[in-house]
């Protein structure tokens, strides 16, 4: 087991998704030496190697590609910018030093030391119990991703009559996908009153299958003891608590939950960064550098992100200043914190500096049509619709900023109409 | 022909298997489910109970303190998850206080060790995230948490190496004595025996009428339980009861053996004995309890739940003991504190047994330990290094939440595992916040592979829960014209 990796590192990124490998690209180009990407997975490239369907890259590349093909692009090009990779291994811990403590089915136990660290550690997706549904707790209730998973890596399918619970954007996707397996689906039940998904893909993957997508309701019981045998569904009110009254029963043998998705920070809060609740990401000034020093994080591991095109993008800056400061050369600190105002749910980063043009991204809270965002008094931007389930993105001029100097700069959006 | 032949792998079925395999004796346990523990003794609250809650003059009153001395031995032997973490019963109003007084006394009479009432301050500097609302509290040292169902796989894999056989998977549909002898059947086979030994938890009045021996009736009692996120943990370092009510003992807080914060039980009875759902309103009355006491307990911290059937007979109290019909012994009704009794009711049922005549010929090679399972997660630097040089297969984490390697899953499924949650119930896998999300499809290659069944195969437990559809429902052979 002679291990061929070195004792130190300028940079190493935990995780080697679209995150990781636009990291470790991006410290290459701003010429850290010695790069390490480490992923448990066999084979890295993240999520993207069971998203098999089309639509990924338009901005990045330029060009639609699946998800395999996007990851092969970035695991290409990370090669002959002679990255290493170490996969089939797992970061255990890091410790404030920057020491990583890693096992290794090749190599055992590691030990490294790292001058900058990446976490791009992807997410998870809530579960079941995350929502508490009611009933028995049979086989065939699963996450989408899981059912994709399945699908498209082990050519097996979750069932025959499904049943999907949250309008996230997997489960859209695993409506359609599973359409086209030969299955039935009943229809996508959604507890809030707007839908979760990308607009592309209700269009897509619901609209052009005629799947329903029932909205303001939920499962109020799960039937079967050994395998999913039916589902009470029930429309919700404002609480959003489930009317037994006006509830109907669905015939299935799966449910698929699409409820929502969680950044895996346990090395994070391990590490005790600084957390932001409302991304349930570590929080990050405008060089993505979380808390502590050196530590730096991109991609769904910050905040869920719904294009991987902008993950590539946030990494590849979060690769380039973690290069800088391994480097010893730091940007001026930031002293303009990002305040979230009138339904505004969440931005990231959470502070600014207005030394350079600088790209936010934001969540609003309530969908809202013909709308004003407003970033202090100096910016506004008009849009026609704004829904939780479409991430803004926003480059914002040094002009913008520099008159906000120690001060909270707030971002709103007000609307004269609810969408 | 079995000399004695046990209905039932739950806690009590397997504790008696151990306690019998140490005499010669030809043994045999049958067992409808999957795996033994997957009845109610797979879902409770995992503690060993201080011994004195149950009132005297009760078979529960005497097997809670006679079974809670035993579990150091055994914890120690089969290498389950067991900590003594004592407990603190919560007086929330002062007709409480007089209660705390008298169970005091009641345990103090049997012998119980260590009760002792702490006032506020005491409470809030031992347990600071209580409610500081707290009239008092009863301080039991002696209570504990326990793996309920690693202690299942530990007692029936010793009873096992010590040669007793487990079928599991067998349903017994119905029992004919002829002449001195039994016949127990199954869809698979008959087993016959002149000693049947019926523990069949929630089923055990049915199982007694298959040869009129049910003098009593079983009511399932319900109660739900909802696990936390491990966020939580240690926000209370002992076991938590409020004062208990008629029906039960109320709804505590569980710091699990292995960490994470678990609430509950609910108590409600039902009519279907197979209805394990759990409710909004059994989660809204949990959740509502517990804010009572720990005001930074939240709903939103769960990432699953529950629910275990307590099997009440109508003298609400263990039914132990022989029937008319000679040869068949009832050990049912076993209520909570069951899991506490039961390696007790098994040395017990084991006296009782050979005050009736049976023949019991110590085995000279006797073997008390097992290994148990090899928790990659808890060990520390130094052994996971050995680990891993030992079997690469430690390198490989298959459930990341939980920290469980591929050596751990090879582990379950060389040690019985056959389906998901037989894997998850040995070794953890599956069982963190992620609920198997990531690991799944892991888990399923690997039992596919070592068992040589195809994918399609794998159930969660057993036939019926199959986890997912070949793409191709193929035609029955012969009907493919
Ligand atoms: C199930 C699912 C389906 C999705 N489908 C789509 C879709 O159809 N279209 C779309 O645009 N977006 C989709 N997304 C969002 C998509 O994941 C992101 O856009 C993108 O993949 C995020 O990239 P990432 O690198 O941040 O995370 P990931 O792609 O998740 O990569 C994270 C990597 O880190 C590794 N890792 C984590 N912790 C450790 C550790 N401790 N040690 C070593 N390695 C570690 C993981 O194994 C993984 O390989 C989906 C997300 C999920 C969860
Ligand atoms: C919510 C809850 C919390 C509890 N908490 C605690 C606690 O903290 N501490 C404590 O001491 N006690 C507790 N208890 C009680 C404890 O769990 C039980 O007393 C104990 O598990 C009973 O064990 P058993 O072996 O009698 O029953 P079971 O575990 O139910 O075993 C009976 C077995 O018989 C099998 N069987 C049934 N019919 C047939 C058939 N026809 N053929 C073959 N096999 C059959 C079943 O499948 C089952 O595996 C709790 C109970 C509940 C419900």
């Amino acid at each position: 087991m002679n291990n061929p990796l070195k004792k130190k590192y300028t940079v190493v990124i935990v995780g080697g998704g679209p995150a990781g490998l636009s990291a470790a690209l991006g410290a290459r180009a701003a010429g850290a030496e010695r790069i390490l990407i480490i992923d448990r997975e066999i084979e890295v490239g993240g999520i993207l190697n069971q998203c098999i369907h089309s639509g990924f890259g338009l901005h990045h590349f330029k060009e639609e590609l699946t998800g395999p093909e996007y990851a092969e692009r970035c695991i290409n090009s990370a090669r002959s910018a002679d990255v290493e990779i170490l996969s089939d291994s797992y970061v255990l811990d890091i410790s404030p030093e920057l020491q990583l403590e890693i096992i290794s089915s090749r190599y055992g136990y590691l030990n490294l030391k790292a001058q900058a660290v990446v976490l791009a550690m992807g997410c998870r997706e809530r579960t079941r119990g995350a929502i508490r549904t009611p009933g028995f707790r049979p086989a065939g209730v699963m996450t989408a991703g899981l059912a994709q998973k399945m699908v498209n890596m082990k050519g097996l399918l979750p069932g025959r009559r499904i049943a999907i619970l949250g309008s996230g954007d997997i489960g859209l996707i695993m409506a359609r996908r599973l359409i086209l397996e030969g299955c039935e689906v009943t229809g996508v039940y959604e507890v809030q009153p707007y839908s979760n998904g990308l607009t592309r893909n209700l269009v897509q993957c619901l609209d052009d299958f005629a799947i329903p997508l029932h909205l303001s309701t939920t499962v109020a019981f799960i039937h079967g003891r050994d395998r999913v045998e039916g589902l009470t569904i029930a429309p919700v009110n404002e609480q959003y608590i489930p009317d037994p009254k006006r509830s109907w029963e669905v015939a299935c043998d799966t449910l698929l939950l699409s409820i929502g998705l969680i950044p895996e920070n346990e090395l994070s809060t391990k590490l005790r960064l600084r957390m932001d609740p409302a991304t349930g990401g570590p929080q990050v000034t405008s060089t993505l550098e979380t808390s502590l020093p050196g530590v730096f994080a991109c991609g769904n591991v910050l905040h869920v992100h719904d294009i991987v095109d902008f993950v590539s993008e946030e990494a590849s800056r979060a690769g380039r200043f973690a290069a800088e400061v391994a480097a010893g050369r730091r940007r001026p600190s930031d002293n303009i914190a990002l305040q979230a105002g009138a339904n505004i749910a969440s931005c990231v980063p959470q502070s600014l500096s207005p030394d350079r043009k600088q790209t936010i991204y934001l969540r609003v809270k309530q969908p809202v049509k013909n709308c004003i965002l407003t970033i202090g008094d100096r910016y506004e931007k008009k849009f026609r619709v704004l829904t939780p389930s479409e991430m803004i993105r926003l480059t914002l001029a040094p002009e913008v900023l520099d008159r906000y100097f120690g001060e909270n700069l707030k971002i709103d959006v007000r609307s004269q109409e609810v969408a | 022909m079995y000399d004695v032949i046990i209905i039932g792998g739950g806690i009590v079925g397997c504790a008696l298997a151990r306690e019998l395999s140490r005499y010669r004796l030809k043994l045999a346990l049958v067992e409808k489910e999957v795996e033994v523990g997957f009845g109610t003794s797979k879902t409770n609250s995992g503690i060993i109970h201080a011994g004195h809650h149950s009132p005297a003059n009760t078979f529960k009153g005497k097997f809670e303190w006679a079974g809670n001395q035993m579990w150091d031995d055994l914890a120690r032997d089969l290498k389950f998850g067991f900590d003594r973490i004592g407990e603190l019963l919560l007086a929330l109003n002062p007709d409480d206080v007089k209660y705390l007084e008298n169970l005091k006394k009641q345990g103090e009479d049997r012998g119980v060790t260590g009760l002792e009432i702490w006032a506020p301050p005491r409470i809030q500097k031992e347990e600071p995230n209580l409610s500081h609302t707290i009239l008092q509290a009863l301080h039991a040292p002696t209570a504990a948490v326990i793996n309920p169902y690693e202690a299942c796989f530990g007692l029936i894999e010793c009873a096992q190496q010590n040669g007793a056989e487990l079928f599991c998977g067998y349903l017994v549909s119905d029992i004919v004595k002829d002449g001195r002898n039994f016949t127990i059947q199954t869809p698979q086979q008959n087993f016959r025996g002149r000693i049947i030994i019926n523990a069949a938890g929630v089923f055990a009045d049915q199982i007694a009428a298959l040869v009129g021996a049910d003098n009593f009736k079983i009511v399932a009692r319900k109660g739900e339980e909802y696990l936390l996120d491990r966020r939580l943990q240690g926000i209370v370092t002992r076991l938590i009861f409020p004062t208990p009510t008629a029906n039960s003992k109320g709804v505590l807080i569980i710091p699990t053996v292995d960490g994470p914060i678990m609430v509950g039980p609910t108590a409600d009875n039902i009519e279907n004995r197979e209805d394990l759902s759990t409710s909004f309103a059994g989660a809204h009355k949990i959740f509502e309890s517990v804010r009572r006491y720990c005001p930074a307990i939240s709903e939103r911290d769960t990432i699953t739940e529950f629910a275990g059937l307590r099997a009440i007979a109508d003298t609400n109290d263990f039914v132990i003991g022989p029937t008319p019909i000679k040869g068949f012994y009832n050990v049912a009704g076993i209520q909570s504190p069951g899991l506490t009794a039961a390696p007790a009711i098994a040395t017990y049922v084991t006296a009782m047994l050979q005050d009736d005549g049976l023949a019991l010929e110590e085995k000279t090679d006797w073997e008390a330990e097992v290994d148990g399972p090899p928790h990659f997660a808890q060990k520390g630097k130094k052994e996971r290094q050995a680990a891993l040089m030992r079997d690469p297969a430690y390198g490989r984490i298959v459930c990341r939440c939980e920290l469980v390697t591929e050596a751990e899953v090879r582990y379950a499924i060389r040690h019985g595992a056959r389906t998901l949650d037989g894997v998850k119930f040995r070794v953890r896998a599956g069982m963190g916040r992620c609920q198997g999300g990531f690991c799944t499809t892991r888990i399923m290659d690997l039992l596919s592979e070592t068992l040589g069944i195809p994918l399609t195969d794998i159930s969660k437990r057993g036939p019926g829960s199959e986890v997912c559809r070949p793409r191709q429902e193929r035609l029955p052979v012969g009907d493919q014209t």
